[in-house]
């Protein structure tokens, strides 16, 4: 840590570890709902659990993000954030309003669009947040000494993440058209611009980590979050194969998305070339772990998974199926939350003093979310397959009857989520263990 | 080699052209003569079941055209598999539908509004789906 102001990130770092714990909460509860034990269903009903569930997931990352942006940038314009207190203004506004959408979906209050739900009322105040925070990220950039790739990357990664929450905010009488935009938002974001800030962080840490030269680093970052944008922009047409618009959907987005993988590919070969060429050898190895280990898992589960149901000709038995569900659990845990376990694990040591490199506690935690995250992705992945076969292919049975079919995969995944839940929790103690971030630290940083 | 200006170029290159053939994709897509949903026969009675279907957050369970929670069944075509006096059936339950075991919240819609629900899932039922309605539709397995 190089700046007082620096230490923002840390609130809302402790912020994404809250929100993931409740997230982890409203998992087992749908997990348990499909393994056929749905005794809290008067109080949260399966679509209550979902919304919170997804929710939770998108606010703790984009806290995460935040928390991201006002550790790196600071340290990349090499200037003090503008405001602290607008901040920790933007901060608590943030928790207030994630807690009263979440509140509100266990009184039915929402606009029950997937992962999209929050109400209408709370997308203005969301809207204001966001312009807070890029009104702090964008004035420290300007006023800063120097204006590198990376921050530009991760910079233009959450400003367009911030655009492109408008045209969620559109009404539509068609389901069609609401579908649609519905895609600008949630498909452009996390097979688009959130890339941008991944791949922003992940330069960020490769430099810091590994020690090969900044501009070597960067212009592979240039290409990577090129070949996202040429690959994911178009790509968003797998999500309008079949949902009654023009089939020309079906050739761009087959051909588009099939190149998505080659993306991820080339994240993956950049982060593990750039550790293997780095001869600065960074103590924080628990930072390292995550950091690689976000490039390779987002190339399994965002790019191969999402390829093997992405082409037309798969994806008409798989759309609206469980497959989904493999693809999105790897996806979202290798590209995203492990990008923000990464940047957490690399700047709490520097924002506490507190240097717990490489605790047998950490490496633990590691392993078990990852090997229980891959258990969870495989029991997601036998029964959405086989709910295809028996419901879509052979039409041998009706959906519920599929269902009652497949709930002993669901134990499975039971199993595996407490495996993958015993790894966050360690984490989460070891993020405690740190402590509170102090002026101190300064001091004893070792860059 | 590449060069950080040429790497800078064709991120910024790949990013405009990609976008643009984007929104011209879209205007197309979205433009009277492509259309699939027969728009023309949305009714008000659909559209305020729209309405009902995302204040309840249906889609948190079921899904329609492939999108929603995969928990409860595809909607999409509802309507035909089931007919129009289950569906309302159902939505007017004053207790919890729960069919092989597993619950549906009770939304004691009123015949108006189950009515509205019909008409949407009507409407829904209609659009050309690129054949994605040929394999939802009849999803059960005595209508295959």
């Amino acid at each position: 840590m190089k700046y007082k102001s620096q230490k923002v990130a840390y609130w809302f770092f402790a912020l994404s570890m809250l929100l993931l714990t409740l997230q982890l909460v409203y998992g087992f509860i749908m997990g348990f709902a499909h393994a056929g034990m749905d005794g809290l269903h008067d109080w949260i009903p399966f679509n209550t659990a979902k919304a919170v569930h997804t929710n939770l997931l998108v606010v703790w990352l984009l806290s995460g993000f935040m928390g991201a942006a006002y550790y790196i940038i600071p340290e990349e314009a090499q200037i003090e954030l503008v405001s602290v207190k607008l901040a920790y203004v933007q901060l608590i506004s943030l928790a207030l309003v994630g807690v009263a959408a979440i509140v509100g979906y266990h009184f039915n209050y929402w606009e029950g669009r997937k992962f999209l739900e929050i109400p209408r009322p709370l997308d203005y105040l969301v809207v204001v947040n966001v312009l807070l925070f890029m009104g702090i990220i964008l004035v420290t950039l300007f006023k800063g000494k120097r204006r590198t790739t990376t921050a530009l990357v991760l910079t233009m990664g959450l400003l367009f993440a911030a655009l492109l929450y408008l045209p969620g905010m559109l009404d539509f009488n068609s389901q069609v058209l609401d579908s649609f935009f519905r895609w600008w938002v949630v498909h452009l974001w996390v097979e688009g611009v959130w890339e941008l800030i991944m791949g922003g962080i992940l330069s960020f840490l490769l430099i810091k980590l590994t020690g090969v030269d900044r501009e070597v680093i960067e212009k592979w970052l240039y290409v990577i979050v090129g070949l996202t944008f040429l690959s994911g922009i178009l790509g968003t047409g797998h999500h309008y194969y079949y949902i009654g618009v023009n089939k020309i959907w079906l050739i761009v987005g087959g051909i588009f998305s099939a190149l998505e993988p080659l993306a991820f590919l080339a994240m993956a070969l950049f982060a593990v070339n750039m550790y293997r060429k780095g001869e600065k050898k960074h103590p924080n190895k628990i930072a390292l772990y995550w950091t690689i280990g976000s490039a390779i898992v987002s190339f399994i589960g965002a790019g191969l998974l999402g390829f093997a149901h992405t082409l037309p000709q798969t994806n008409i038995f798989t759309h609206g199926t469980i497959v989904t569900a493999m693809h999105g659990h790897l996806a979202f845990w290798g590209a995203y939350a492990m990008i923000v376990f990464a940047i957490i694990s690399y700047s709490l040591p520097n924002m506490t003093g507190r240097k717990f490199y490489d605790s047998s506690r950490g490496r633990m935690a590691f392993w078990l979310a990852n090997i229980g995250m891959i258990g969870m992705t495989v029991a997601f992945g036998v029964a959405g397959v086989a709910q295809v076969y028996l419901e879509r292919i052979t039409k041998s049975m009706s959906f519920m009857e599929v269902q009652l079919e497949i709930e002993v995969h669901f134990i499975v995944l039971i199993i595996m989520a407490t495996l993958f839940s015993t790894g966050i929790t360690l984490y989460i103690i070891e993020f405690i263990k740190h402590g509170q971030p102090t002026d101190e630290a300064l001091e004893v940083t070792n860059q | 080699m590449l060069s950080k200006k040429q790497a800078r170029a064709f991120f910024l290159g790949g990013t405009v052209v990609t976008f643009l053939i984007f929104i011209g994709l879209t205007v197309y897509s979205l433009s009277a003569a492509q259309d699939q949903s027969n728009i023309e026969n949305l009714s008000e009675s659909a559209i305020r079941g729209k309405y009902l279907w995302e204040t309840n957050n249906c889609m948190g369970c079921h899904t329609i055209m492939g999108e929603g929670g995969y928990y409860a069944p595809e909607l999409t075509k509802v309507v035909e598999r089931r007919g129009e006096g289950y569906i309302k059936a159902i939505l007017m339950s004053p207790v919890p539908w729960q069919p092989n075991q597993r619950k549906m919240v009770a939304y004691k819609m009123s015949k108006e509004e189950a009515e509205d629900m019909v008409e949407f899932f009507k409407w829904i039922g209609n659009i050309d789906l690129n054949g994605f309605e040929t394999v939802v539709s009849p999803l059960a397995k005595d209508k295959k």
